[in-house]
């Protein structure tokens, strides 16, 4: 299956080891994965901090590069969700590319039902909030019906990984991107709040689908000097954390 | 009692969001307790809605119902108008908050009354009745308690449903040793409701005049509803000769049978409660009592034909948007500096002044949690991203965002840049998120900043995968 990886800017540039994960990952599964070279950024972190008039040229760009394909895959629920929504919204399935987070494709396009991969370690989930409630990757807890989690289902396919509970399932960290500098004081009090959820219970690493969740996640926990670490679901899923 | 008119004062010259939640946060024990204590509301709130196989039809159905209401509002507002004056009771309109003020103190001071009874009331809060009152000479008692509690300490409700939610029992106990004279160091719950059950007493039998609010107006029968859990409504109201409901224009429902599914609702998402203690229908008054009601615009009109923000008008007041927001949790109703806090209050209070209130839709992650407990449907967290958009575009926002954004702009619009300047376009995404309108680098407050690599993915892809650099 031939598949786009459109790797947010963020990552690119500061987390590489991420979307190297997420291409050896793919390719290992059978996937040919191109890499359209050209791509900068999707534009979100202009859109949410209302000037969405300045990433217009963002979105032209991405369009380019990308409308080509039938499947886009990417390591960030947030960043695809912004796609979906505002750079290449479709109504139904002939309607351009599927723009997909990497645990939804992994799911619902490869059916993926076992894994090559281990990790003995005891690790907490933190699902971003745009991956949860925005793509609809896991049950939310706000919504009545079936629990489910596409990277939790995943990570349990990972031998040896103990995934822990956790008191709140999907509470948000407080990234939100400008939010963590424009309310520092609120955003930082969320983020270790959500560390010690996982602290309480026993992880030693936290993990995601996204980045910039545990961007903010790794910036507090080396303030902290606490030894947890973050490493994003493809780095585990590609059997790096060993 | 003239610090609750400084209270509100403040409220309208006020420092942004971040720095009250960031005054807020100063006491981080407070913070943890506060959030705890609303969590505990939504795990409530949870519980109840998940035994309900029906849950997500009552959020259709009563989302539809109030599509539909919105749609005809004029049309139902003046039938409510028409079979409440057929029922007995006296109908005002009010454009704005002003002239609602005006009408109530006109109807008491035509009734020589300058002492009265008042109820839950967000309508009143959002109009400044009380400080508009007492500048009158007339003396208002809060009869909720949660209300009468931040009435004496001079404050505002810091949350629509749980007004003094901000407050421990200890401190409500120093204010009821200073007001109601219970004994000095006395923090016992009981004790303390015991004295103001006393105190409120009193002044349900000596007062002529009872205001409330409306939680739901019956266009086809012209009645009103008023939910209450402490009974204070109905106190207030059958024992007074006068009794003032002031509600605004988006109360009503059309039919009476509607009414079911918005109670379930209700406090199902507010406390956790299958249905409100008391739920009060007021139809036809009594001989010798009088029942006024006041019906308020201040504003809603407009924001109904902001066709993208117009689904705010369907809130229906029960705070499960608060309960579940982790900013508002982490950050104290106060912090909003407007009568109704949290998200539903971020997308009501530009629409009255984008000005004052250009702050309130950057106080929100966007994790989008209210929108899923939202009982009405509002798209709470789409209308903060909206919101930005429109106080962006017309200048709302302040002059190094907009060049940090055109910065970030240049960059990123351009492969050429982006790719070419490799290490300085890291240098920038490492510095401009982060720099953004202070001297100081607030990530790095409480955040160590991240490391960048030596190399870019898009350098390494290009070093030993691209083939003719694509």
């Amino acid at each position: 299956m031939k598949v786009a990886l459109f790797v947010p800017c963020y990552i690119d540039q500061f987390f590489p080891q991420v979307a190297k994960a997420t291409l050896h990952l793919l390719e290992k599964l059978g996937c040919t994965v191109e890499y359209p070279s050209n791509q900068t950024c999707c534009g979100q972190p202009m859109a949410n901090a209302g000037y969405e008039y300045l990433a217009e040229g963002c979105a032209d760009i991405f369009r380019q590069c990308f409308d080509r394909y039938e499947y886009i895959v990417s390591p960030s629920g947030s960043c695809v969700l912004h796609v979906k929504d505002h750079v290449m919204p479709r109504s139904n399935e002939s309607d351009g590319p599927a723009v997909m987070e990497l645990s939804e494709f992994l799911t619902d396009v490869m059916e993926i039902t076992s894994l090559d991969a281990s990790c003995p370690y005891r690790v907490g989930l933190h699902n971003g909030c745009h991956a949860i409630r925005g793509l609809g990757l896991s049950s939310m807890s706000e919504v009545p019906g079936n629990r489910f989690s596409k990277p939790g289902s995943l990570l349990r396919m990972v031998n040896g990984l103990e995934l822990v509970a956790l008191d709140r399932e999907d509470e948000c960290c407080g990234f939100g991107g400008t939010f963590s500098v424009f309310e520092e004081t609120v955003s930082v009090r969320m983020g270790n709040d959500r560390i010690d959820d996982h602290i309480r219970h026993g992880a030693q690493y936290i993990t995601g689908t996204d980045m910039s969740c545990l961007m903010h996640l790794e910036g507090l926990l080396r303030r902290r000097k606490c030894p947890v670490r973050v490493v994003h679901l493809a780095e585990i899923l590609n059997d790096e954390i060993r | 009692m003239t610090k609750s008119v400084e209270a509100v004062n403040n409220r309208h010259n006020s420092e942004p969001h971040s720095k009250l939640a960031a005054a807020f946060n100063k006491d981080a024990a407070r913070v943890g307790w506060h959030d705890e204590t609303l969590w505990w509301v939504r795990a409530k709130r949870d519980k109840m809605a998940y035994q309900l196989p029906e849950w997500e039809a009552l959020r259709q159905a009563a989302s539809e119902i109030k599509s539909h209401t919105l749609a005809n509002l004029g049309e139902y507002l003046v039938e409510f108008e028409q079979k409440a004056v057929e029922n007995g009771l006296v109908v005002h309109w009010a454009v704005d908050a002003d002239e609602h003020n005006r009408i109530v103190h006109g109807l008491l001071k035509g009734n020589g009354i300058d002492r009265i009874v008042k109820s839950k009331s967000m309508l009143t809060e959002e109009c400044g009745l009380n400080e508009y009152l007492l500048k009158q000479g007339i003396d208002v008692i809060d009869t909720d308690l949660g209300e009468r509690i931040v009435q004496l300490a001079g404050e505002a409700p810091s949350h629509i449903v749980l007004p003094c939610i901000h407050k421990k029992k200890e401190e409500i106990g120093d204010l009821f040793a200073e007001h109601l004279d219970t004994p000095k160091g006395c923090s016992d719950p009981k004790i303390l409701t015991e004295a103001a059950r006393q105190h409120l007493r009193e002044a349900f039998l000596s007062r002529r005049a009872a205001i409330t609010g409306v939680n739901f107006a019956i266009a086809q029968t012209g009645e009103f509803v008023v939910c209450t859990n402490e009974g204070n409504a109905d106190m207030g109201a059958h024992l007074a000769d006068l009794h003032i409901a002031c509600m605004g224009i988006e109360k009503i429902i059309p039919r009476r049978k509607d009414l079911g599914i918005f109670l379930r609702l209700l406090a199902r998402s507010a406390t956790g409660q299958p249905i409100t203690t008391y739920s009060s229908h007021f139809r036809k008054p009594d001989r010798e009592r009088k029942i006024h009601i006041v019906i308020v615009d201040n504003g809603r009109s407009k924001q109904l034909a902001r066709e993208q923000f117009r689904n705010s008008l369907k809130c229906i007041r029960c705070g499960a948007c608060m309960n579940t927001c982790p900013v508002y949790r982490r950050s104290g109703g106060h912090s909003y500096h407007t009568a109704v806090a949290g998200p539903i209050g971020s997308i009501l209070a530009p629409n009255l002044d984008m000005r004052q209130y250009a702050d309130l839709p950057f106080a929100s992650t966007l994790c989008g949690s209210c929108t899923h407990v939202c009982p009405v449907k509002i798209d709470i967290h789409d209308q903060l991203y909206r919101w930005r958009q429109v106080l962006v575009e017309k200048g709302y926002t302040t002059t190094s965002k907009t060049i940090v954004m055109k910065g970030m702009r240049t960059v990123l619009s351009s492969p050429m840049i982006y790719h070419t300047a490799a290490k300085a376009g890291r240098a920038i995404l490492s510095n401009a998120p982060f720099l953004i309108g202070n001297r100081f680098n607030p990530w790095f407050q409480g955040r160590e900043m991240p490391k960048p690599p030596k190399q870019s993915f898009g350098e390494w892809y290009r070093q030993n995968r691209a083939k003719d650099g694509e």
